[in-house]
Order: structure tokens, then C-alpha cells, then sequence
């Protein structure tokens, strides 16, 4: 399904070392070509009786991809990825229409089981919020909660998880530590053990590092570059850079919009709508 | 000046006085209950003296001097007392006799001046007493019977301590035999009691079963009979030996040992005996029955009652405040209704607390404890069981007292935890009850060992309602026992804030009780500033189990 050429147009802007030496492993994609595993149709979220914060958003959200939203704030781009997991449901006076189907089967209908959803859709948020437990509560909190009690059961997951977020080694000594004693960065990935711990099919990520330092940062994106191996990742970020270290496929976002949704490479340097160019060569605003 | 007025120092120097003005009287307050509570306590030298006002005999005074003052000729004139010529200022001391059974009075003022030859004697005796107060004189003899065991001073003193404690080893056995044997005799035939007024309440009164209940009564009366003859024989024993001994006016008085809690020579006691003694007077405070009316002894009931009570209140409040916070905070939905019941609850916690003692009074006490009586209880009544003034209802009208704190602390903790927290948990497919119970609860507990450590202060310090709902003077029995059921929630108890109330301004002898309504409110002090730090202790504990690394 995917074209194998290698792409070797160089980027319009400055990027970092690793784009540059992703470069050669990155294939062209077409959006056309791929296996759809959310798909948004026609989606309209109002909060309370003002405006539209989505106008008519219909989307697909390819399988096993890394898909990033751009845009500025306040452009929709949060409460889009919240209606993946139904998040907004959260919040009071919000009213959606239209349909977010997650493997053909519609979210937002009434037989959907919300907790059920949300241990097949896991998020992440911009801030690490890791629970006042240990380190190994924390990652096994979500089997707990599936009522899995077996301790060497929970011990092999926590160990799995902790090894896919990239974290093993640093705290194999303390699992039972306060989780609260980890850098921000560590707890930013301890999260993400936490999240696919309970093997979700979709993780989203809402601006995963944008509370954390540099190193921690690049850390995150190759831990994403990782999980995409097995988990559709879609994530929200301001940081154009990021999106193109680490998405696949990008959309960018403005006033409730989807503008533009391409392949990465397509989006940062060719980009098809005018808006979008405005926005990604800073001269937006 | 201008510019001293702007550099913002008066404003400063105005808020550095209103702290070091309430230190000053927070730390005044302290001192004076310390000293003079714990002054109490200390055995004060006994001072002998001649005292011969113009125009009358010269008499022995012998006692403790408590108080001194300096007064104008005038005011001792309007007190009745000689007054020394030419003098402007003259000064009175309070001496405490002791001996009210032979005076009536065991506190007196003196005119200074009037008195010669003081001295503290050595031999001087301070015996206290189960009746009557303390008694000051010189030891003479000892009585068995009709025998003379020492007929003087040194021999008898040398036996004294062996009989003193002779004499509480018998006590002791009186009172065991009292308390646990003819207790239970009569707890059993109360249950006989009960047990036919069922049978005639139900109409099964037979023949057959009156008999056999007579039998039981028969055997219960044969065994109350042994028990009292025990009783009398220890008692016979006790009232044999006898202490005799010189008042300050000459006369020989006999004190039954019976009678005799401690004794000790003041005068003869050096620096160490005097601590020893002192610390053995605190622990029978802090550890004995009163005794006299509530003016000697110690304050054990009531510091039990108080803890009980505040306990049970603890157990009761904590959760239902935090079960109506969770519901007020996290599952209602915010609108007026809820905006007016907080502001209802709130206003809850200004109510005078007599409103809610009425109100225990009434609904717990009457309705409910009555209700109880008539459908679990009804072969007492017409004496109730549960429709009295008692300690549950006494925690349970104290536990709406301080409701609504233990509900605005849970609430405030509540709104503290952040939403991210929450969103974590949901995202990884928990309810809003699992979140609830696994996350937001814990990181709340802190917050509601606050509520619990403001209610907790409050309601130890409230006297006004357990007057109407559960608190007595002196309560026969302590609510906790090895009595089944052992938590007697029906009895009636003891408290430290009554007990001060009760000593300081219903007791007859207002010179003997001051010094103890000082001990008392210490007590009061200390008993509410350890529950306090125990509480404290396991919200810093739960702090640092929950503490988040945000903020």
C-alpha cells in the first residue's frame, strides 16, 4: 500500500539533527492509501449557545501512524483530540454533533460504554499528572481497575510498560517509590507507561512536552517514534518542529477549521492552502 | 515625620504590636492556669503562730498560709476584724486550717501584725482525708481497737506509713467487692426483673415460670447476702485502727484510718521528699476519683469522658461531613439549590451551641432515645434506657456541632485537587467513582484531618449542650468497662469543661475549689492541645503520603 521513495527534498526551514537523520527512513504516505482507524464525520461541538468551537470537521486517522495537529491557540485543535476519548463529556453545556468512529463503530452512540472507551483510546496530558502513589501503582492503577489482582501478572506488565516507555532502567531500583520523586520528564514518560499499560488501541498525546526541558523533550519524540510500531498515535502540538520530527501525517487547524491535512513532508514544504504556509513560515497573525 | 509616616515603619510597628498583644495574652492565660494549677500540688510548709488581737485570748494558729494581702484599716474595719492603731496600710494573710469538721470553716484571715513567734515545726502533720478535707495537727498515737499500738509522736510515725497503706489495701478490696461482685449480682437481678416484666408485658406469666424466677431471686439474695457479709467483715476491720491527734487548740481528735488517704509532714520534708510527694499528687489528680463533692481528688472520669466523647464524635462526624462534601462538591450539580445549602451549612457553624444542645435535647434524647426504649426496651419503662441524657446522644448532638467544619475543610480540600489528576484517572477508563475512591479521596485526606483537628477543638471545648444531653456532676460508672456490652453508650458521663464549671461555681467552699478549677482547666488545656497534635501528627503523615509534586 505504501510507496517505497525514499523522499529527498530537503526542508524549507530550519530543523533539528534528528529530522535530518530521519530523513532517509521516511516514505512518502498518502493519506488515500492507508487503513482509517478514527474517522470524524461532519463533527460540530458547541460550548453552551455560543458558536461552533469545531465547524464541520471530517478527518481520518490513519492506523499505526503518528498524526499531529497544529494550529494556534484557541484553534480547536485540544477539544478535537478530546473528542477522541470523549473527554469533553467532562465538561458542562457542551453539545456535539455529527460522528467520531473509532473501527467503523460510532463513539457518541448511546450504547458506548465511556470507561470502555477510554482504556481502548489513552491520553496523555501536557502536564505530567502522575497519581500521589508508587511508581509501580501508578503504571498498575488502569489493571487494577480491570480488577487483575495477580501479582505476577501485574508485575510483568508493569515491567513491559515501564520498558515501552523507556523508563525501565531508570527506576527498576524504586518501583515502590513516591511517583512524585521523578523528574518531569520521567514522570512525563511514566505517564505514558501508565497509558499503555493497559494496551489502548489510540494514544493521544495533548502537547506531551510542552512543560518539559529540551532533553526530556527529544526523549518523549523518539518514545513516540517507538510507539508507533504498535498503537495509533494522534498528538496535539504548538511546536511546528515537533510535528515534523515526529508525525507522519499532519492538519492544521484554525478557528475550529481543518484546513489542511497531508502527509508531513507535503504539509511543511508544500503546503496546498495559503493559510497554511502563512501559519508554518511564522507569517501568521 | 511625614516621611516616617510613609516609609510604611507605623504601619509595621501597629502589626508587630497586635501579634506580640495576643502572644502576650495567649501566654499570660497559660501561665496563670500553669502556676496556679500546678501550684496546687506542691506540699507548702505549715506555719505555726500566736495570734492575740486587742481584747481577746491568745490563740494557736495553725495552717498554710495561700494568700496575703495589703489592705486599708478601713476594709479590715468593714470586715469585722481589730484593726492596730496607727497604721495606714495593714497586712492579712489567709491561712488554710484545715479541720472543717471541728471549725467549719478551713480558711481564715489574719491581721499581721496581731501575730508573734511564727515558726514551721517539724512535727506538724497534714493528713488527707475521704471526708471532710485535709487535717493539720500533730500526731499523738496509734489505736487498734482498744489497744495502744504507739502512744507517741516518734513510734506512731514510724508505724503510720504501714497502716496509711494497710488501711487503702482494705479500701481496695471494699471496692472491688462493691464494684465487680455486687455489681453483677445486682446487674443479674435486674435482668431477672426484666426478664418477668417481658413474661407479664407478653402475657406468658405462668405459674411454673414465676417459680423458677423466684428460685433464681433466691439464690441471687443468698449470694448478694455473702458478698455483703464480706463487705461488713472488711469493713469491721478497717474502722478498728485509729489515728489520734492534737488540733492547733489543744484538743485530741480520733481520724479513723478508714478515713485516711496520705499522709505527710511538710516541715520535715527536704527538696526530694517534697518532689516525690509532688508528682505522686499530679498522677492522683490526673488518675483518681474526685472525692468531696468534686473538690478533692482527681479528674480521671472526667478526662476519660471527655476523650470518649470526643472520640465517638469523631467516629460520627468524619464520615458524614465528608460523604456530603464528596456529594455537595463532586455529584450535585452546581446551582442555587446547592449555593443555598452550602451557605445553610455554613451558617450552621454559627449557631449558638445551647440551639443544638435544645435540639439534642428534643430529637435525640426524646424521640429517638424514647423510640428506642419503647421497641427494644420496653420491659424498663417506665425507666428509660435510651431516652436519657447519654453519652451517644451527647457525641451525636456534638457531631452536628461540628458538621458543617468537617464539611467546608473536606469541600475546600476537595476543589484543591487538580482537574488533571481527575482527567488522568478517567482517561485510563475509570468512573467517576473509582476516580473518586482511588485518587481524589486519598489526596483529600489531608484536608479532612483539618476539618477533623478544627472539630475535634471545638468540640472538646463545648460545655453548654452535654449540660441537656449527657454530662452529670459525677457519673458512679465510667461509659467504658468489662461489662458486657463494655461501651455503655447509654450511661451518663463526666467532662472536664463541666467539671470546671461544676467546682468553680457550684461548690460550697469556693477558697478549696479555686485552686482545683485552675488544675481542672489546665487538664482542659493539655487534653485538647494532645488530641490535637495526634491529629496533626496523621495529617502530616497523610501530607507526605499525598503530596503532589505540582505544588
Amino acid at each position: 500500500m505504501i510507496d517505497d521513495t525514499i523522499m529527498d527534498t530537503a526542508p524549507t526551514h530550519a530543523m533539528s539533527r534528528q529530522y535530518f537523520e530521519n530523513q532517509n527512513e521516511r516514505r512518502k504516505l498518502n493519506i488515500d492509501y492507508e487503513e482509517a482507524c478514527i474517522e470524524v464525520k461532519n463533527l460540530r461541538l458547541y460550548y453552551g449557545a455560543s458558536d461552533p468551537t469545531l465547524k464541520k470537521v471530517s478527518m481520518k486517522i490513519p492506523a499505526r501512524r503518528v498524526t499531529a495537529f497544529i494550529g494556534p491557540s484557541g484553534c480547536g485543535k485540544s477539544t478535537l483530540l478530546r473528542c477522541f476519548n470523549r473527554m469533553n463529556d467532562l465538561v458542562d453545556n457542551v453539545r456535539i454533533e455529527g460522528e467520531v468512529l473509532l473501527d467503523g463503530k460510532n463513539i457518541y452512540d448511546r450504547s458506548v460504554d465511556v470507561a470502555e472507551l477510554r482504556r481502548r483510546v489513552g491520553m496523555v496530558f501536557q502536564k505530567p499528572n502522575p497519581f500521589p502513589k508508587t511508581i509501580y501503582e501508578n503504571v498498575a492503577y488502569g489493571l487494577r481497575l480491570q480488577g487483575i489482582k495477580d501479582r505476577s501478572t501485574l508485575d510483568n506488565a508493569v515491567e513491559k510498560s515501564l520498558k515501552g516507555a523507556a523508563l525501565w532502567d531508570e527506576v527498576k531500583d524504586r518501583l515502590h517509590a513516591n511517583a512524585f520523586g521523578l523528574s518531569g520528564g520521567q514522570q512525563q514518560r511514566l505517564v505514558i507507561a501508565r497509558a499503555i499499560a493497559i494496551e489502548p488501541e489510540v494514544i493521544l498525546l495533548d502537547e506531551p512536552a510542552s512543560a518539559l526541558d529540551p532533553i526530556s523533550t527529544a526523549k518523549i519524540e523518539e518514545l513516540i517514534y517507538a510507539l508507533k510500531e504498535r498503537y495509533t498515535i494522534v498528538i496535539v502540538t504548538h511546536n511546528m518542529q515537533q510535528a515534523a520530527r515526529v508525525s507522519d501525517y499532519t492538519a492544521y487547524m484554525y478557528l475550529g477549521e481543518l484546513i489542511e491535512f497531508e502527509d508531513t513532508l507535503s504539509l511543511f514544504t508544500n503546503p496546498s492552502q495559503k493559510a497554511t504556509e502563512d501559519y508554518i513560515t511564522g507569517r501568521y497573525g | 515625620m511625614k516621611k516616617w509616616m510613609s516609609s510604611g515603619t507605623p504601619w509595621i510597628w501597629l502589626n508587630a504590636g497586635a501579634v506580640s498583644l495576643s502572644l502576650v495574652m495567649v501566654v499570660g492565660l497559660l501561665m496563670l492556669i500553669t502556676v496556679r494549677g500546678l501550684g496546687h500540688f506542691w506540699p507548702s510548709q505549715v506555719v505555726e503562730a500566736w495570734y492575740q488581737p486587742p481584747g481577746s485570748e491568745r490563740v494557736r494558729l495553725l495552717g498554710e498560709v495561700v494568700n496575703s494581702e495589703t489592705v486599708t484599716p478601713a476594709v479590715l474595719a468593714d470586715a469585722g476584724m481589730s484593726v492596730p492603731e496607727g497604721a495606714s496600710l495593714v497586712t492579712r494573710l489567709l491561712f488554710k486550717h484545715g479541720n472543717r469538721d471541728l471549725t467549719g470553716r478551713d480558711f481564715h484571715w489574719y491581721v499581721e501584725p496581731f501575730m508573734s513567734a511564727r515558726a514551721n515545726p517539724a512535727d506538724v502533720i497534714v493528713i488527707e482525708r475521704m471526708e471532710w478535707g485535709n487535717f493539720y495537727g500533730y500526731l499523738r498515737a496509734l489505736h487498734a481497737g482498744s489497744n495502744v499500738v504507739a502512744d507517741n509522736a516518734d513510734s506512731a510515725r514510724g508505724l503510720l506509713k504501714d497502716w496509711v497503706q494497710r488501711a487503702q489495701d482494705l479500701r481496695q478490696r471494699i471496692r472491688t467487692i462493691e464494684r465487680r461482685d455486687i455489681g453483677r449480682v445486682n446487674d443479674r437481678m435486674e435482668a431477672l426483673r426484666l426478664e418477668q416484666r417481658r413474661h407479664e408485658l407478653a402475657g406468658t406469666l405462668s405459674a411454673s415460670a414465676l417459680q423458677s424466677l423466684a428460685q433464681r431471686q433466691a439464690a441471687l439474695d443468698q449470694e448478694y447476702e455473702q458478698y455483703e457479709q464480706q463487705r461488713q467483715a472488711l469493713r469491721d476491720e478497717l474502722r478498728q485502727d485509729v489515728l489520734v491527734a492534737e488540733t492547733m487548740d489543744g484538743r485530741l481528735i480520733k481520724i479513723p484510718l478508714a478515713n485516711i488517704v496520705n499522709t505527710y509532714m511538710p516541715n520535715a520534708m527536704g527538696l526530694f521528699a517534697k518532689l516525690m510527694l509532688y508528682g505522686h499528687n499530679l498522677v492522683e489528680f490526673v488518675t483518681g476519683s474526685p472525692r468531696e463533692a468534686n473538690t478533692e481528688g482527681g479528674v480521671f472520669p472526667a478526662i476519660f469522658g471527655t476523650v470518649m466523647m470526643v472520640l465517638l464524635m469523631s467516629i460520627i462526624v468524619t464520615p458524614m461531613g465528608v460523604l456530603a462534601a464528596i456529594y455537595l462538591r463532586e455529584y450535585a450539580k452546581q446551582g442555587l439549590f446547592v449555593r443555598m445549602i452550602r451557605i445553610s451549612v455554613n451558617n450552621l457553624a454559627g449557631v449558638p451551641s445551647i440551639v443544638f444542645g435544645v435540639f439534642g435535647l428534643g430529637f435525640f434524647v426524646y424521640w429517638m432515645g424514647g423510640s428506642i426504649d419503647r421497641l427494644f426496651f420496653p420491659e424498663s419503662l417506665p425507666s428509660p434506657t435510651f431516652g436519657t441524657p447519654g453519652l451517644l446522644w451527647a457525641s451525636l448532638t456534638l457531631a452536628l456541632l461540628t458538621l458543617p467544619v468537617v464539611i467546608v475543610a473536606t469541600e475546600e480540600g476537595l476543589t484543591r485537587i487538580p482537574r488533571a489528576v481527575r482527567e488522568g484517572s478517567l482517561a485510563l477508563g475509570a468512573t467517576k467513582a473509582e476516580t473518586l475512591w482511588r485518587v481524589v479521596v486519598p489526596m483529600a485526606a489531608p484536608a479532612m484531618m483539618t476539618g477533623l483537628i478544627l472539630a475535634v477543638a471545638r468540640a472538646a471545648g463545648e460545655v453548654a449542650p452535654l449540660m441537656l444531653v449527657g454530662v452529670v456532676k459525677l457519673a458512679p460508672n465510667l461509659p467504658l468497662d468489662a461489662e458486657f456490652p463494655f461501651l455503655h453508650l447509654d450511661r451518663k458521663f463526666m467532662h472536664l469543661g463541666f467539671h470546671i464549671f461544676d467546682v468553680g461555681f457550684q461548690s460550697p467552699n469556693v477558697e478549696a475549689a479555686r485552686p482545683l478549677v485552675y488544675a481542672t482547666a489546665l487538664m482542659l488545656v493539655v487534653l485538647i492541645v494532645i488530641l490535637n497534635l495526634t491529629a496533626i501528627a496523621i495529617r502530616n503523615h497523610l501530607r507526605e503520603k499525598y503530596k503532589s509534586g505540582s505544588d
